[in-house]
């Protein structure tokens, strides 16, 4: 089993529950994530990116939902380890995904690079929501 | 945090000393664009060094910061963007566009020092 390669039992990593209500809150939730990403066996660069895909993600959540949670865990493919990234809000929801993962595509304030760039950052990335209910974000990155 | 200010001849240099939040790097910006008034600085240099995430609202900010202080008539240097921080930049598709960069603190110094409006050459 490839478990066995890794230094440290990994595969009892629980789950994080970060809240997300300021923006304090969003470097608590990458530095959190920084941690796992490193005790899960990511290193070097990738840790930065799933530290700037964590911080994307809860500034959205701030920006279009007031509040909400980010829930980092690990994540199991096969014999691929890797982390995944759920953020996930009660706000307004967005009525176009499609649209809201192209390029460029913004409606609040920020440079249009939220969805887009954290789906560029990571390998896996989906997104579910419902207009009036929220939204749900998972994105995942795998070791090699 | 609070980030400190150095006042070095006619440059001032922000030391970023650990993680910011948004209203830290907000108070930056006010701080360095006040002080550059204050101490009729002609250049500023904002090292990053420690910064291990810089994302879309932190590089907006670095280069509002260097955008304001221009319109009070100096110039601003980044430095000490870390080699994994540049990576992840590129991949998410944020850059500081016409913000001068310089690898190191001694780096930036130079710079504002070869620069007609900070050099010495051209001094008060």
């Amino acid at each position: 089993m490839a478990r066995e390669l890794w230094p440290h039992d990994a595969t009892t990593l629980g789950a994080s529950v970060v809240p997300i209500a300021s923006s304090t809150d969003i470097v608590g939730a990458r530095q959190r994530g920084r941690e796992l990403a490193s005790q899960i066996g990511f290193t070097g660069s990738d840790l930065t990116v799933i530290a700037t895909a964590i911080s994307e993600l809860a500034r959205n959540i701030i920006e279009y939902a007031k509040s909400g949670e980010i829930v980092l865990s690990l994540a199991h493919r096969g014999s691929r380890m890797g982390i995944q990234i759920v953020a996930r809000d009660e706000g307004p929801g967005i009525a176009e995904v499609a649209r809201a993962v192209q390029p460029g595509y913004t409606t609040g304030n920020g440079l249009g690079l939220g969805l887009p760039g954290v789906r560029r950052l990571m390998d896996d990335f989906e997104i579910a929501s419902v207009v009036g209910k929220g939204t749900s974000v998972t994105a995942r990155k795998w070791i090699i | 945090m609070r980030v400190p200010i150095l006042k070095q001849g006619g440059i001032l240099i922000a030391s970023i000393q650990s993680a910011l939040s948004d209203e830290d790097l907000l108070q930056l910006r006010d701080d360095l664009v006040q002080q550059v008034g204050k101490y009729r600085s002609r250049g500023a240099i904002v090292d990053v060094t420690v910064l291990d995430v810089m994302d879309s609202f932190a590089v907006r900010t670095l280069r509002a910061i260097a955008h304001m202080i221009r319109q009070r008539g100096a110039e601003t240097v980044i430095v000490g963007i870390q080699p994994e921080v540049a990576f992840a930049m590129v991949q998410l598709g944020l850059t500081l566009g016409d913000v001068a960069t310089a690898l190191d603190l001694e780096e930036g110094l130079a710079f504002l020092g070869r620069n007609p409006k900070t050099g010495p050459l051209h001094g008060p």
